[in-house]
């Protein structure tokens, strides 16, 4: 064995000791559940019953983990959410209703305080944006690019 | 004078495969996705917390810019990983490993103490690999 790979080997390795990692996984755990049912009435008392934390400890870790409480984490991925589907196309209704928002006037104020801008008119910068890119791509992509790639022969 | 980076490549094997993995895997945003014929596209994507810094990325095939040999030369070394790509940075390492080992993301190092912080090292989906560390973990002064 060289000495480089000794050293390799007897440098600590901080893999956090049970229970601590038990703790990560079940933060872990709660922030995955959100990412994939943000769309629902999700119950955060129940995410942390069943992480088997108090209300108190679960938030807390959550926060030093993802630098917001599950609550604030819900909402911005929520918002996230709805404004791919306003870039898809959708209306603000359904992007409101499909990301799990029970009325419109609260998406609204919501979305506005975190992306800066109604939705509407988040909806509308991104239709006139999309229009202008089917009508000169080759506009949005650094002309190095699309020299070397060929592009700009086509 | 020069003031930021905000345009740099990612040699990708796969866009499709590239796309998932930045976006669904590592949470990066889609910054564009333009197509550019028939099987290629404009593809970047911004760390969650960088919008200004835009990652492209870039497929390996055969075109003006990668002759043939060029492109399986440069294939073959991807998928060695040779290529490193940079340090990503997270505010808990321990729960950004975790949670992209749950996601089938590949490490090459678990999170371990190094002089200059705590680091993991981990593949993306072509086999180009980044360092990932802690924000508060990674600071000079610590190890004065």
């Amino acid at each position: 064995m060289s000495n480089a790979d000794k050293n390799r080997d007897d440098k600590e390795i901080i893999t956090p000791e049970y229970p601590r990692v038990y703790l990560y996984i079940r933060i872990v755990q709660a922030k995955l559940f959100i990412d994939n049912n943000y769309a629902d009435e999700i119950d955060l008392e129940n995410i942390a019953d069943e992480a088997y934390f108090s209300r108190f400890h679960f938030i807390r870790l959550f926060k030093s983990a993802y630098g917001k409480t599950p609550h604030q984490y819900l909402k911005s991925v929520r918002i996230e959410k709805a404004q791919q589907l306003l870039r898809e196309d959708k209306t603000v209704a359904e992007a409101c209703f499909s990301v799990g928002f029970q009325s419109l006037t609260t998406f609204s104020g919501l979305f506005k305080k975190i992306v800066g801008e109604s939705p509407s008119s988040y909806a509308a910068r991104h239709k006139e944006m999309k229009k202008k890119i089917s009508e000169k791509p080759l506009a949005f992509v650094p002309s190095c690019y699309a020299y070397q790639h060929g592009w700009l022969e086509k | 004078m020069i003031t930021k980076m905000t345009v740099t490549n990612i040699h990708v094997l796969d866009q499709d495969s590239a796309y998932d993995f930045y976006v669904n895997k590592l949470g990066f945003k889609l910054i564009d996705d333009i197509p550019m014929g028939p099987d290629t596209r404009w593809l970047t994507v911004s760390p969650p917390e960088q919008p200004d810094l835009q990652l492209v990325l870039f497929p390996v095939k055969v075109s003006k810019m990668f002759p043939q040999e060029t492109a399986d030369m440069l294939i073959t070394l991807i998928k060695q990983g040779v290529f490193g790509c940079g340090v990503l940075t997270c505010k808990d390492i321990f729960a950004t490993y975790e949670e992209l080992k749950s996601k089938g993301v590949e490490f090459l190092k678990p999170p371990t103490k190094e002089f200059y912080g705590t680091e993991a090292l981990f593949k993306d989906d072509s086999g180009n690999y980044f360092s990932l560390q802690a924000i508060n973990n990674f600071s000079h002064e610590d190890n004065i």
